[in-house]
């Protein structure tokens, strides 16, 4: 069984954080893993800074602008990972959008994740139907797991076809927004989670988007699996740094 | 004048095209549509309903009415005789400087508008860079009575400062982009967020052939009016549809695809796109995309983009707003990488030079981007019986302060 199975089998609610590689200071990446490990974060989504993140918030725009800015590259994020598994055991999954990695090359990128033992990936723009033509195969061959998105928008015939393309958990996208701009969930999103509940998915599914502390999270994993919280753990880690992991992922149960 | 029944939209459809979009969205290698799941169902309603709509004939009697009552279409097709005799070549320019609003971007907005309440959306969105895709969506806004939002670049807030006035007088809301280089790539993605933001009520105007399959080749097929009149008014007047070549300055290139259409898959006319080369093309200030762009991802369509070898996008530099893009159409990717269009760029100065040129030779001062289009005679040479056809995409009001600043006017 694969890490990330594992992981999902546990019965638990699960959180997982998303931080981008390179921000706030350039050699934070590894610091920051073994402090996640640490605290007992279960999963961990590894951003990829991209200079137009077209789905983010202000939040993620500005990390990944500084992280760029800090001269964070493909290349040097995999340099960085090298040996991470001596350290660091949690699922870890790449989050970035498909143009560096089509610059990179999709075979190269899935060999190298492999080699550095990442689990799998989460690449946003890149289409259900280009993935299953053209990478599949691929992704399959290194074993990583593809994690696709759905949102309040997606229809359930849709959802049924991401559900059987999908071979480790769905991204539930909590809201209809950019990252970052959801502030606390109403009725709305509860018949959302609700409805995805009912559907008996093959895969468990992972909410995203708008989790931002212990009330949030609760609620968006009253149905499902596990929960994501990203620009809320950056905002802290501006505010606090690497020092405010512990505190931090207290808070959220 | 008539356009004649086979140029008309709905035969088009049923033309199998090598340099036209496949089912898929593709031309050639490019295309298709790269979207977060957030924008798929957005897409993907239009998609479905872009060639069912068009073809309607309610549809078409309306586009076509607005474009003649509205617009003034047909645009004339001018012979400029004292520029044909300086360069030694039959030119025609093609006028969508005289369409209302002063450019060819209307043919798309009116085709757009039309569309969306077609499919019952409230509210519209759209980028702009010279901010007459702004003033165009704005006005096809006031005209129906839909809310109107454009993102634009700070940088091209104040280089374009006369449009921005005219936007907020149509009733607009122009909202600054200010990431990145603060131009147009980034007012699309700042509008690309807000129909994330506002997946139900809202359209997106795109203003050029770029973005996810279908908006290259809807906005193609809007602005394809512009070939169907060249092709009947030439005929009037040269006793045959087809000029040797097509010139057209390409940003995005919704004004080339235009002016191509009809000819993509006729040898017999060449092709040629004027790009920017800004300051130089390897002056690291351009926007020259064919030359420095490699296939990538920008903006949901995979197409020849400037980026670093990491596939981080490139801020692109280029005097004339319209045309500081990173990325080109993916049909312009294709009619490049096939040899189909022979592609050509043009610096910052000798743009401004040959609009001074034109302005004085014909009486006609054009826009900053369509003057990269009527620089090349200066060094592509054509024969003397040459029939060339530039497309005079737009009128220069809107940059008089940046010609004023270079030529201390
Ligand atoms: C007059 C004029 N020509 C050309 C362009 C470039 O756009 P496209 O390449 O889509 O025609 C613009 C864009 O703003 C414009 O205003």
């Amino acid at each position: 069984m694969n890490r990330i199975d594992k992981k999902l089998s546990e019965n638990k609610k699960l959180l997982s954080i998303y931080f981008t590689a390179g921000y706030p200071k350039i050699n934070d990446t590894i610091p920051i893993l073994e402090s996640l490990e640490k605290n007992g974060v279960d999963m961990v989504e590894i951003g990829l800074p991209f200079s137009d993140p077209l789905a983010d918030g202000p939040t993620i725009q500005d990390s990944s602008k500084q992280a760029l800015k800090n001269g964070m590259t493909t290349e040097l994020l995999f340099d960085q990972l090298k040996g991470i598994r001596d350290s660091v055991s949690i699922p870890l999954i790449i989050m970035g959008y498909f143009n560096p990695v089509l610059q990179y090359g999709v075979e190269a990128f899935c060999e190298k994740c492999n080699e550095i033992g990442i689990d799998g990936l989460i690449l946003p723009d890149l289409p259900l139907a280009e993935y299953k033509e053209h990478y599949k195969s691929i992704f399959e061959k290194y074993g990583l797991v593809n994690v696709f998105l759905i949102t309040p928008q997606t229809s359930e015939e849709r959802i049924r076809q991401i559900d059987a393309a999908s071979n480790a958990f769905i991204y539930m996208v909590s809201s209809a927004t950019t990252t970052g701009v959801q502030q606390g969930f109403g009725s709305k999103q509860e018949q959302y989670f609700n409805r995805i509940g009912s559907l008996s998915l093959s895969n468990p599914q992972i909410v995203g988007f708008g989790i931002s502390n212990a009330a949030t999270f609760s609620q968006a994993t009253a149905e499902a699996k596990g929960a994501i919280i990203g620009s809320a753990f950056i905002k802290m880690l501006a505010k606090d740094g690497i020092d405010g992991i512990s505190n931090f992922i207290n808070t959220i149960r | 004048m008539k356009i004649n029944k086979s140029s008309d939209h709905t035969s088009l459809n049923k033309n199998k095209m090598n340099y036209n979009v496949n089912e898929k969205g593709y031309y050639g290698a490019f295309g298709g549509a790269y979207i977060p799941e957030m924008l798929y169902p957005n897409v993907e309603e239009l998609r479905l309903n872009y060639l069912k709509v068009m073809k309607e004939e309610s549809f078409q009697e309306e586009f076509k009415d607005l474009l003649k009552e509205y617009v003034g279409r047909p645009t004339p097709l001018y012979f400029a005789k004292r520029f044909s005799s300086k360069y030694n070549a039959k030119i025609y320019l093609k006028r969508e400087d005289l369409c209302h609003t002063g450019a060819h971007k209307i043919n798309n907005t009116i085709g757009q508008i039309l569309m969306a309440k077609r499919l019952k959306k409230t509210r519209i969105i759209a980028e702009t860079g010279a901010g007459q895709h702004g003033v165009a969506t704005a006005t096809v806004c006031a005209l129906m009575g839909l809310e109107c939002i454009v993102y634009m670049g700070e940088i091209d807030i104040e280089r374009q400062a006369p449009n921005v006035a005219r936007m907020k007088m149509l009733g607009a809301t122009v909202v600054p982009a200010l990431s990145g280089s603060k131009t147009l790539k980034d007012a699309t993605n700042e509008a690309i967020r807000d129909w994330i933001n506002n997946p139900i009520d809202t359209h997106y105007i795109i203003g050029s052939v770029v973005g996810p399959h279908p908006y290259p080749d809807m906005v193609a097929r809007f602005q394809s009016v512009i070939s169907q009149e060249i092709k009947v008014q030439l005929q009037e007047k040269e006793g045959r549809t087809n000029p040797d070549y097509v010139v057209a300055c390409v940003g995005g290139g919704s004004n080339a695809a235009g002016a191509y259409y009809e000819y993509l898959d006729s040898p017999d006319v060449g092709i040629i796109a004027v790009e920017a080369a800004g300051k130089g093309i390897y002056s690291g200030e351009s926007a020259a995309t064919s030359v420095l762009g490699k296939t990538g991802i920008i903006h949901g369509s995979k197409t020849l983009l400037m980026q670093t070898q990491d596939g981080q996008i490139t801020e692109p530099y280029s005097i004339s707003a319209g045309l500081d893009y990173p990325g080109v159409g993916p049909m312009h990717a294709h009619l490049y990488q096939s040899g189909r269009g022979e592609f050509l760029s043009i610096t910052d100065d000798d743009a401004m030079k040959a609009g001074l040129e034109l302005s004085q030779l014909e009486g006609i001062i054009p826009a900053i981007e369509t003057s990269h289009a009527l620089a090349i005679f200066k060094t592509r040479k054509f024969n003397p019986e040459d029939i060339v056809v530039v497309n005079l995409s737009g009128r220069g009001d809107k940059d008089l302060n940046t010609y004023i600043d270079y030529f201390k006017l």
